[in-house]
């Protein structure tokens, strides 16, 4: 297990490739379809000047991803006397933010993408140019996940998006997951998916069909 | 307190809705015992040292910590679909609201995440009530006794369930259990990690495109360790299972041996123009509980 500590520079994140097993500490938040949409619509691509809140999020959230990463998950959250903690809180699909994943990248200077399932060649053409990488989480292990987002920090757009949906500042301790797309331009859903074609083909050439 | 009873008599609601939330609460939390076994093989047989039996022990660890902590096991707690066994002469209206209400009220206790959103304006409603939400199927049979069971389905798998006409050119797979076979695989291929393998099969031969869906649905209550009654979907059953665990998709996509736990096949009558093969997939987190309700209010787990 590698430990990855974030904000992480563009030398360090180098040392990690496809297949490392890591522990991610440091500060981070989640953002899944809602959120992507409206980094890439309002924010990076939307009319300026902003309005005020959303210019003051924008703000925010350069600093937290500048080296930083974001989380695709849609926690459930608990409210203690005005505190939040994250319950439980494991990966969603990655595959369906692929239309904005590059561009968040590019500029917020966001150096991880956590989530699951993987994603795709703008993605990881994304994760070569800027020296990002994509860490699979472990998947339904909703509880495991919580345990390592020790302290919610702040909350945006909670009215809006709804509690699954909103960006959920964290912070994270030894967070488990494992590099599947590295800033080399490798990836493993690429690799690991042509192996399973070739085997695929072969359980179907076993009987000659209806 | 009279649960269970004829058309004339009252359905004590409210013992109902406790049965009901307490059923909610334990299928978010706690896996059945066959799915945990095959969970716990399927880390002893991958290789010392590999990513995928690293993934499997965490997925023990989340098992056993979800049930320590009593936590949701998986923060997308699905769409929570009621199967119901009753007696004659219950109010279909009655049982469906006493779900809505425990449903609304686990939501409120954080058991169950915001899930039912409006898909016209976008909204949640905040309670995993809405149209069709939660889903409350119903069959009556003979016996006196209620049995409920109920499956938390995620969206990460439902979006990698698929549904064949056959023939298919494409997969050379004909209107016969080869061509079933081969459509199969395919779906198995094609979900790869993204339906969070190992998973579990639901498959439906025949009937029409909405009745296949739900009874590939039922086949996913079955217990892992059931042998189907018919010898040819018992075969295919095996068959299935033991050609998508050597894809080597295995735990998450990642690589490994177990890609699949389980494989269901039921049947249902097809018109002669259609041959549907439908396939859910269910998530390696296979959240499905079941409670028997004798006509006294009692009521035990029975899954």
């Amino acid at each position: 297990m590698k430990e990855l500590t974030i904000p992480i520079t563009a030398e360090q994140i180098l040392e990690f490739h496809a297949g490392d097993a890591v522990a991610i500490s440091g500060i981070a938040t989640t953002g899944r379809d809602a959120a992507h949409k409206y980094l890439v619509d309002r924010l990076i691509e939307g009319p300026k000047p902003l309005p005020a809140e959303d210019e003051r999020i924008f703000d925010e959230l350069k600093k937290i991803y500048r080296g930083g990463a974001i989380y695709h998950s849609g926690p459930i959250l608990r409210n203690d006397a005005g505190r939040w903690s994250i319950v439980s809180s494991g990966p969603t699909t990655s595959i369906r933010d692929e239309i904005y994943e590059d561009k968040v990248i590019a500029a917020f200077g966001l150096r991880v993408v956590i989530g699951k399932g993987g994603m795709g060649p703008r993605t990881l053409a994304a994760c070569k140019a800027h020296k990002a990488v994509y860490v699979h989480g472990m998947g339904g292990a909703g509880v495991t996940n919580a345990r390592a987002m020790v302290e919610v920090l702040d909350v945006f757009k909670k009215e809006e998006f709804g509690l699954p949906e909103a960006f959920w500042k964290i912070r994270l301790d030894r967070f488990p997951g494992i590099v599947t797309m590295d800033a080399h331009g490798r990836s493993l859903h690429e690799e690991l998916g042509k192996a399973f074609d070739e085997r695929l083909a072969k359980l179907l050439r076993g009987e000659s069909g209806g | 307190m009279n649960v269970v009873c004829d058309a004339k008599s009252r359905l004590s609601e409210q013992a109902f809705g406790e049965a009901i939330f307490d059923l909610v609460r334990r299928t978010a939390f706690e896996l059945p015992a066959d799915v945990e076994a095959a969970l716990k093989r399927a880390h002893d047989e991958e290789a010392p040292e590999s990513t995928a039996r690293m993934i499997l022990a965490t997925f023990l660890e989340n098992m056993a910590l979800a049930k320590e902590k009593q936590a949701p096991l998986c923060q997308d707690t699905g769409m929570p679909l009621f199967f119901i066994h009753h007696p004659p002469g219950l109010s279909h209206r009655a049982i469906r609201r006493v779900c809505e209400e425990a449903v609304a009220r686990a939501t409120q206790g954080q058991f169950l995440r915001h899930n039912a959103v409006d898909p016209v304006t976008g909204l949640n409603s905040g309670n995993n009530v809405g149209k069709g939400f939660p889903g409350v199927f119903f069959e009556e049979w003979d016996d006196e006794a209620l049995e409920v069971a109920l499956m938390l389905k995620g969206g990460g798998s439902e979006n990698v369930g698929r549904q064949y006409s056959l023939p298919d050119d494409a997969l050379s797979a004909g209107r016969d259990l080869e061509g079933v076979r081969r459509v199969v695989l395919d779906a198995v291929r094609r979900a790869e990690g993204k339906g969070c393998p190992p998973g579990i099969l639901g498959i439906c031969i025949g009937g029409d495109r909405g009745s296949a869906y739900l009874h590939s649905k039922h086949q996913l209550l079955r217990p892992l360790t059931d042998v189907n009654p018919d010898p040819a979907l018992a075969a295919l059953e095996e068959r299935i299972l033991q050609e998508a665990n050597t894809l080597g998709i295995g735990p998450l996509g990642l690589g490994g041996e177990t890609t699949l736990l389980g494989v269901k096949i039921g049947a249902l009558h097809r018109v002669p123009a259609s041959y549907f093969v439908t396939v859910t997939y269910m998530c390696w987190e296979n959240r499905r509980r079941a409670i028997r309700i004798e006509s006294d209010g009692a009521y035990r787990f029975i899954g």
